[in-house]
C-alpha cells in the first residue's frame, strides 16, 4: 500500500507556505509572495506528474492530457475526480471540483465576509484565500508543462466550496 | 520497556484522514528548496523550517490531544515516550524512539529510522548544514512550548548527511506550573 501521512500534516504545510511567503518573507510584496508559492507547486505538480505517467504511453491530444489530470492525478491527490470538465475546443479547459478539500477546511467563508461589518478583516481573509490557491494552480501548471503543454492557470471561487481552474493553454 | 508505554498511536492514526504521503514529501522538498533559493544562507532556511514547525506544532497540540486522550504525563520521561509512540504515529504514520537520556530526565533524543519526509530527497553538496527536518523539531518545540514545558531542540544524526538514523535532542528548559480554572476530572 502506498505511504500515506495525516490530512492535518498536508493542511498544516500548506499554511505554513501561505503564511510564511505572505506574512514573513514577502510581507509587503504579495505579488512576489504569490509567485513564490505558486513556483512551489509548480515544483509539486512537475514532479507529480512525472511519476505518474511514467508506465503511460504519451498522450495523443490535450484533451487526454486534461483528462488523465480530471481523474488519475486529482485522484492521487484528493481521493476523488474533478466533477466537471468544459472546453471552448480553443485551447481553455475548466475543471471544477465541487467541494475543493484544501478550501473546505479553511476558516471563513470570504465571499461573504467582505460583505460584513469589518470589509479589512473581510479583504484579509480573502487574499489569504486567493494565496492558498496559488499552490494548485501550480501544481497543474507543473503537471501539464511535464507533459510538454505550457498553460496559465487561475483559479474562480465565485461559487464555494466548489472551485474552478481555468487553464488556457498556450499556442 | 514495552510494559512502560502501553499506548500508540496505530489505531489513531487507523481513524483520521489521510493523503498520498508523495504529495507531502514532495511539497515539503519544494518548500525547502524556494526557501533555499529566497534566503540563500543555509542557517537561515534552518531558522525558517523550525519556525514552520513551531507554528504547525502550536496548532497540532489540540488535534494531539482531542485524538489521543493521553492524560497529564506524570514527567517529561513519560512525555517524550508518548510524542515518539502516539504524537509521531498519528501524524506521520512512523514511530520514533526516545534514548540518551540526562541523569536528571530532563534531557533526551528522540530518534526516526522511517522518515516519510525523505523518502525521494538527496542533498546537493551545496547544502552542506542544512538540518532538512527541522520543521519536525520545530514542531515538538511548539507543541510542548503549548502545555507549558519550554524546551530547546539540536539535530544530531541525519540520514541525508550519511549517518545511520535521524536523531534530535530534546532538552527541557523549564516547565511553566498551569493554573487550572476548573477541576480536573482526574
Amino acid at each position: 500500500m502506498a505511504r500515506e501521512v495525516s490530512e492535518s500534516c498536508m493542511d498544516s504545510l500548506l499554511t505554513e507556505i501561505v503564511s510564511s511567503y505572505c506574512n514573513v518573507l514577502y510581507a509587503t510584496k504579495p505579488e512576489l509572495a504569490a509567485r513564490r508559492i505558486e513556483a512551489i507547486g509548480y515544483q509539486v505538480g512537475h514532479q507529480l506528474s512525472e511519476r505518474y505517467t511514467m508506465e503511460r504511453p504519451r498522450f495523443s491530444d490535450h484533451l487526454e492530457a486534461i483528462k488523465f489530470i480530471c481523474k488519475d492525478f486529482w485522484s492521487e491527490l484528493f481521493k476523488k475526480q474533478i466533477d466537471n470538465l468544459k472546453t471552448n475546443h480553443r485551447g481553455t479547459f475548466v475543471l471544477q471540483d465541487d467541494k475543493f478539500a484544501w478550501l473546505s477546511r479553511m476558516s471563513g467563508e470570504p465571499s461573504t465576509e467582505t460583505r460584513g461589518s469589518a470589509p479589512e478583516a473581510g479583504n484579509k481573509a480573502a487574499e489569504t484565500t486567493g494565496m492558498h490557491l496559488y499552490f494548485p494552480c501550480g501544481i497543474i501548471r507543473g503537471a501539464l508543462s511535464n507533459l510538454g503543454i505550457p498553460c496559465a492557470v487561475s483559479a474562480d471561487i465565485s461559487n464555494l466550496p466548489a472551485c474552478s481552474f481555468v487553464i488556457r493553454i498556450k499556442v | 520497556m514495552a510494559p512502560a508505554v502501553p499506548r500508540s498511536g496505530d489505531a489513531i492514526f487507523a481513524n483520521v484522514e489521510r493523503v498520498n504521503a508523495e504529495l507531502f514529501t514532495l511539497t515539503y522538498g519544494a518548500i525547502v528548496r524556494q526557501l533555499l533559493t529566497d534566503l540563500e544562507e543555509v542557517e537561515e532556511v534552518n531558522k525558517q523550517l523550525d519556525q514552520m514547525g513551531y507554528n504547525i506544532g502550536i496548532r497540532l497540540i489540540d488535534e494531539f490531544l482531542a485524538k489521543s486522550n493521553v492524560t497529564r504525563c506524570v514527567d517529561f520521561r513519560e512525555t517524550a515516550e508518548v510524542i515518539a509512540k502516539v504524537g509521531f504515529k498519528m501524524f506521520l504514520g512512523v514511530t520514533a524512539s526516545v534514548s540518551n537520556w540526562d541523569t536528571e530526565g530532563t534531557c533526551c533524543s528522540l530518534i526516526l529510522e522511517d522518515n516519510p519526509l525523505v523518502d525521494f530527497v538527496e542533498l546537493p553538496d551545496t547544502c552542506q548544514g542544512l538540518n532538512y527536518c527541522s520543521i519536525l523539531s520545530g514542531v515538538v518545540r511548539g507543541a510542548l512550548e503549548m502545555v507549558s514545558m519550554k524546551t530547546e531542540v539540536t539535530w544530531v544524526r541525519d540520514m541525508l548527511r550519511g549517518d545511520d538514523a535521524f536523531e534530535f535532542q530534546v532538552k527541557l528548559l523549564k516547565q511553566v506550573p498551569e493554573e487550572y480554572p476548573y477541576k480536573d476530572d482526574e
